[in-house]
């Protein structure tokens, strides 16, 4: 299997819930790829990228079936929704890493922001701290704006700049797969420009999931996409086959208007 | 409608001036005499209502008289200053001074002719002088010591529940253990001086040593009544961190104790500090629940199972039997109360302030 996540036969069901939130999902996520998925709201797309690093585990009595596999760098495959110890999740986490759909700078300076997770896992030498913190920063295009005031609290920058301290945060960590959220749904236009770019350049070095129910968007910056409506995986496919030549009906009828 | 509205909320905002400025005015008033008497000096001076014998002094300068201790069983003539020298003091003192003398003359009658004299103005009393001396520092330190002892336990036990309500718990046990303690927080202080007198005192006494009045005893008596307050009050602090700054921690591998370390206590620190400093407010004024278990003695506690006393007690257990001198001594003591509080809030505004 060459892909780096694997989605197979995935169902979700929250704690106290009828019905299953996710139905019978399969999905694969491939290395280096950006992968979008799309969607009306409430379609379930975030219950399935939260299950991806298994964040939904903090609320306890959900309920998953099926697999979901993550590729480590030996090329063998764990299913991580066999993980039950704290360190696991951990491990895990760092791998995926996450943005969200807000930005959530942490109630610390820049760059304790960006060194928290290196911090995390044992990392102490103050210069190696620096030197990822101001590569981070740069990756995000980010340092420019902020090396005169690096022992600011973060949340004292705009929304676009928290947003890539978020994601500077995250890729400080090297994981392999990250996950966004809606990531620019609360930017204005020139921040999300910025990181639709920024999605693009990362992809050489990561594996991208992105959701987004901005289908431009979803045009722009994916390799492939996926459409999911009511908790079902419609249609999986290149990008430009889901924009151009759906297959489904109710593809068709999201990406141009008709209904979402 | 508007402008009726405009100036309704202005006047309701300077009340709040008025009040304090009223307050502190009263108190400084009531105060003047014992804090020209004894000056700052009140502070250190661990005696209270002790009488000296003054030698000495001049024969022009005033002579003050003052006659009786503050334990003398007859509550009018219990601490009665006649200051002879000012003119509209001994006006003000003079339903004193008529039982004053009649107090002493039952009393101690070596004095009775000095007494006279020295109430018409006359030298003569001068190398027989007796003044009586009022110091705040017992108490001072009393208030002191058992809101410390107090801030001791409850700080980690009310952040301990705090979390764990929020945090841990699940809904089901967080719900009616939340309830429970907003139930604590409503009880009337008395009730817990009167438990902590029965029940608790002695317990203590019996684990720790010494009596079932200490102020070791005290200060955890008012340890179990701000931890009710100061838990509720972090809790809902620390419930306004969102959901999703701790998903963001978690998910780049932060474990459950380093994002409440991390993330929870920095966000919510604001509302902890306030929730702390409310409840020193509390502890450092209770008069109840420590009037019981303190002891109410004018002593120095040399170990924490000592008795000893603090300011709101000596204010609640003298009032009503103090007059003159002492009463002006008292709202000195209560105006250092005031004060202390007044400082620590501001401290506490200032630090939050600058943390912003
Ligand atoms: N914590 C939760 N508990 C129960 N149901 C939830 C919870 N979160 C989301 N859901 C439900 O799951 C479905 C999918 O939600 P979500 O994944 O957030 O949709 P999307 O991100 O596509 O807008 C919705 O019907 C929503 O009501
Ligand atoms: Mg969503």
């Amino acid at each position: 299997m060459k892909n780096k996540m694997e989605i197979k036969n995935f169902s979700f069901t929250y704690k106290g819930a009828k019905a299953p939130s996710l139905n019978q999902i399969s999905l694969p996520i491939q290395t280096n790829k950006v992968t979008a998925i799309i969607g009306p709201s409430g379609c379930g797309k975030s219950t399935l990228l939260r299950s991806m690093n298994r964040i939904h585990d903090l609320y306890p009595g959900n309920q998953y079936d099926g697999e979901i596999l993550l590729q480590d760098k030996d090329g063998k495959h764990q299913n991580i929704l066999a993980i039950k110890k704290e360190n696991e999740f951990i491990r895990l986490r760092q791998k995926v890493g996450m943005v969200f759909q807000k930005p959530t700078p942490f109630p610390m300076s820049i760059v304790d922001n960006i060194a928290y997770g290196l911090r995390l896992t044992g990392l102490k030498n103050k210069r190696k701290l620096h030197e990822q913190v101001e590569k981070s920063l740069r990756d995000v295009a980010l340092w420019e704006e902020v090396k005169d005031r690096l022992n600011d609290d973060a949340r004292g920058l705009s929304g676009g700049q928290q947003q890539r301290l978020c994601i500077a945060r995250v890729i400080a960590l090297k994981p392999e797969v990250i996950l966004f959220d809606e990531p620019t749904s609360a930017l204005d236009p020139l921040s999300t420009l910025a990181i639709e770019e920024m999605i693009s350049e990362l992809k050489q070095n990561y594996t991208i999931t992105v959701v987004t129910h901005n289908m431009q968007q979803a045009s722009r910056i994916s390799d492939y996409t996926a459409f999911m409506y009511l908790g079902d995986l419609i249609e999986f496919d290149d990008t430009e086959t889901i924009f151009i030549r759906p297959s489904e009906k109710q593809t068709e009828d999201y990406i141009t208007g008709r209904f979402g | 409608m508007e402008k009726v509205f405009k100036t309704f909320a202005q006047l309701s905002a300077s009340f709040v001036f008025v009040v304090l400025v009223a307050t502190v005015a009263v108190l400084y008033i009531t105060a003047k005499p014992a804090i020209e008497e004894f000056g700052a000096h009140f502070i250190i001076e661990p005696r209270w209502g002790v009488d000296v014998i003054q030698k000495n002094i001049p024969a022009n300068a005033p002579p003050t008289t003052s006659t009786s201790t503050r334990d003398s069983i007859k509550p009018a003539s219990s601490a009665p200053v006649v200051n002879t020298g000012v003119a509209d003091e001994a006006l003000d003192d003079g339903d004193d001074m008529s039982i004053d003398d009649e107090f002493d003359t039952d009393e101690s009658i070596p004095t009775d002719d000095d007494m006279d004299t020295g109430q018409s103005g006359l030298p003569g009393s001068a190398d027989r002088n007796i003044k009586t001396i009022y110091g705040g520092a017992v108490p001072i330190v009393g208030t002191i010591f058992s809101t410390l002892i107090a801030m001791l336990f409850s700080i980690p036990v009310s952040m301990g529940i705090a979390v764990f309500l929020s945090e841990i718990a699940s809904q089901q046990i967080a719900r009616p253990i939340g309830i429970a303690i907003e139930l604590l927080a409503a009880i009337p202080s008395i009730i817990y001086g009167m438990w902590a007198l029965f029940y608790f005192g002695p317990f203590i006494a019996s684990v720790f040593g010494g009596h079932s009045v200490s102020l070791l005893i005290a200060g955890l008596v008012l340890a179990v009544m701000v931890i009710p307050f100061m838990t509720a009050l972090s809790r809902d602090a620390i419930n306004t961190t969102p959901n999703v700054l701790k998903e963001s921690a978690y998910a780049m591998g932060a474990t459950k104790f380093e994002v409440l370390k991390d993330i929870i206590f920095p966000y919510a620190k604001a509302g902890i500090i306030g929730s702390i400093i409310v409840s020193l407010g509390r502890a450092m004024g209770e008069t109840m629940a420590v009037a019981f278990v303190i002891g109410g003695i004018f002593q120095f506690a040399h170990k924490v199972t000592d008795a000893t006393t603090s300011i709101p007690v000596v204010l609640a257990n003298n009032f009503s039997e103090s007059s003159g001198m002492s009463m002006h001594a008292l709202f000195y003591l209560s105006l250092i109360l005031f004060i202390v509080s007044f400082i620590t809030i501001f401290f506490a505004k200032y630090f939050l302030m600058s943390k912003r």
